[in-house]
């Protein structure tokens, strides 16, 4: 191992929670609780908060895992606890 | 050709293809019965994931969820799809390092106890077995409408090619034909839905037609429905949810996912940590593909519905009773869709009787109560008959909505029959048991559930949309928070997570117990379920992740008070926290 495993550690914690703050907001946030502030932008024939709750929010899922997984890969790789 | 024939002709040739599979696939170890020998591609493995997670609740029930409430019941598209970032990011990576075969034996090891394994296991069971009877009855439900038997002779029919296909197959034989029966669901959701689509905005993308312009009208789609549904009394279809509890319930759906056994154990069949990562992502593709689709069938089955009930709009006269479509006569003889004519007009009011502020017009329009009553299950399966589509596509929902009960079902009969097997026979009661007798003991244990699922589906206890709440709360509460803090703190001891586990099952039983009565028996809840007599308003279906905490809070500050776990086990939680070194960990 190239350096402290405690970084590689820290390093996915800091991008777990980023990651879940992003996941709280788009479906916690503009899907429920932000919505009525969202009312105002109109998206075909409702609100925007109406989108996110039905739709936007998995979209921002899917996007969330992938980034997650490529981010994991390379950080694993750079302090050299990847698979062989 | 008549549409039974094809009904049988569509359902025959999908189960032959399942059966195919499995025969082909046949596990000759416990490796390749438990696993799949951890040799399957993510993609494929993504694919299985979601046809195994895609249950008859999936299928058949969420788009009716959503037609009958709009808006407030979206909870159910984020709360499913939600759980698999918690799944990828908190779990699936650490869990295919530790590379064991069930869950149990993860809680057991992490927390070198063997009552904590024990505690983990009994959960394990009474989640997957809630859930097995919910597939086994929505299969017999299917089989029933279109093979025109009787509904125990469905049942009966689908626990036989259950049967043939996991004991036979195991996770190897599951998996690839779980492949197959994603790819006939999803064909089968979506086919009648671009239809619907094109007839009623012109998109052929049903998850963009839910926001274009409805044809006919010119006006938006979503305000079109606002108006019509308005116009006979119902909430608006956009209109605001109650946002306490849509919040608790989407977390408790989200949390339960995430601590599902049957879902979990998918991510051990991976070659690698970094396909577990994939796997998850590709996983949530596929399920999204039905679920961005589902909305768009609930709105515009629901506008549908309306246009057939009030063929001039809601303003005009309703259809009368001898006009009605062929659809609403075959669904009537199931009792699913009901008729009473209220007033003596021969004609269909349907209408919302129950809003105190439409009382006026409907006596002014000479109407006496609402006269028809649909069950939203049988929205999606009456979809193409209801939007006159040709009959193939009936016969191909037929073979998805089984497509998706059985998949799911084999999953769960396989998180049972492993947990029997490997985690009380093999790791507790006789260690010395050899590999074939252990095959056999799963297989055994797995015969064993089914029998347990028919006969509990033939006489159904009638509460299954309570028990589903209880399967998903218990999951929130008991399961998952274990896994989390045994992969991200290395402080929390034995006693910790057992009384953790513990507290969260107990405490989400008696709130549920509380308002839906005892063991669900009738009668027996000891306060009316109503929104007033909830605690600080929180409904029972919400309250997993109230669970979820409880158990957190318990496992911190009895670990804090105790001894911190022995050095091998902070060792081991130090290991699996790291990719490298996971295929030495399969060869155990």
């Amino acid at each position: 191992m190239s350096d402290k495993p405690n970084d590689y550690w820290s390093a996915n914690i800091r991008v777990i929670t980023i990651c879940l703050v992003i996941w709280a907001v788009v479906s916690y946030g503009f899907g429920i609780l932000l919505r009525p502030i969202l009312s105002g932008i109109p998206i075909g024939g409702t609100d925007l908060g109406f989108w996110f709750a039905q739709q936007g929010s998995i979209i921002v899922f899917i996007a969330l895992i992938f980034y997650y997984a490529v981010y994991m890969n390379r950080l694993d790789r750079e302090h050299g606890v990847d698979e062989q | 050709m008549d549409q039974y024939t094809l009904n049988l002709l569509i359902v025959g040739a999908s189960f032959a293809l399942y059966v195919g599979i499995a025969i082909w696939a046949r596990a000759g170890t416990t490796a390749e019965f438990y696993a799949a020998n951890r040799g399957v591609n993510p993609v494929m493995n993504g694919m299985a994931t979601a046809a195994d997670w895609m249950s008859a609740a999936s299928f058949i029930s969420m788009a009716g969820l959503i037609a009958g409430v709009g808006y407030a019941n979206s909870t159910y598209l984020m709360g499913w799809t939600g759980g698999y970032v918690l799944l990828a990011l908190l779990l699936a990576p650490y869990l295919r390092k530790f590379g064991k075969y069930t869950v149990p034996q993860f809680i057991g090891d992490r927390f070198y106890s063997q009552t904590a394994r024990l505690v983990a296991v009994v959960c394990l069971i009474i989640i997957s077995v809630t859930y097995v009877i919910g597939q086994m009855t929505g299969a017999g439900v299917a089989f029933s409408r279109f093979l025109e038997v009787n509904v125990s002779t469905g049942l009966w029919i689908a626990s036989a090619v259950v049967f043939v296909y996991a004991v036979l197959g195991g996770m190897k034989g599951i998996t690839y034909t779980q492949v197959a029966q994603y790819i006939v669901l999803i064909i089968a959701y979506t086919i009648p839905a671009v239809f619907i689509s094109l007839q009623l905005t012109g998109n052929a993308i049903p998850p963009l037609g839910l926001f274009s312009t409805h044809t006919e009208s010119s006006l938006p789609l979503l305000q079109k429905l606002d108006q019509v549904v308005t116009d006979l009394g119902f909430t608006a279809y956009t209109a605001q949810g109650d946002m306490l509890n849509m919040t608790l319930f989407t977390l408790s759906l989200m949390i339960g996912t995430a601590g599902l056994p049957h879902v979990i154990i998918r991510f051990f069949t991976v070659p690698k940590v970094a396909d577990a990562r994939w796997s998850a992502g590709w996983a949530l593709v596929f399920i999204a593909l039905l679920y961005l689709v589902a909305p768009a069938v609930g709105a515009m089955a629901r506008l549908n519905i309306i246009d057939t009930i009030f063929p001039n709009g809601p303003q005009e006269q309703a259809v009368e009773y001898e006009q009605r479509p062929d659809w609403m006569r075959n669904w009537e003889t199931t009792g699913l869709l009901k008729f009473e004519d209220k007033n003596g007009d021969g004609r269909i009011q349907y209408y919302n009787d129950k809003a105190a502020g439409f009382t006026e017009t409907a006596t002014q329009r000479g109407w006496s109560g609402n006269e028809l009553e649909i069950n939203n299950d049988i929205l999606v399966l009456a979809n193409p008959e209801i939007a006159q589509l040709p009959g193939w596509v009936i016969g191909l929902i037929a073979a998805g909505g089984l497509a998706a009960a059985l998949s799911t079902a084999a999953g769960l009969l396989l998180a049972i029959s492993s947990a029997i097997s490997h985690d009380l026979i093999k790791d507790y009661l006789k260690p010395d048991i050899s590999e074939k007798g252990e095959l056999m003991a799963a297989r055994i244990a797995m015969a064993g559930a089914i029998l347990v699922a028919t006969l509990l589906g033939l006489n159904p206890p009638g509460f299954a949309a309570q028990t589903v709440a209880l399967a998903f709360g218990l999951a929130a509460a008991s399961i998952f928070p274990v896994l989390m803090m045994g992969i991200f703190s290395k402080r929390i001891n034995s006693t910790g997570a057992t009384l953790g586990m513990l507290v969260g099952l107990i405490a989400t039983c008696v709130y549920l117990f509380t308002y839906l009565g005892w063991f669900f028996i009738p009668g027996t809840n000891m306060l009316e379920n109503v929104p007033a007599n909830h605690l600080f308003g929180i409904s029972p279906a919400a309250f997993g992740p109230i669970g979820a905490l409880l158990n957190f809070g318990t496992a911190y500050v009895v670990s804090m008070m105790t001894q911190a776990p022995p050095q091998h086990v902070q060792d081991l939680v130090e290991s699996i926290r790291v990719p490298r070194g996971a295929g030495a960990a399969t060869h155990h």
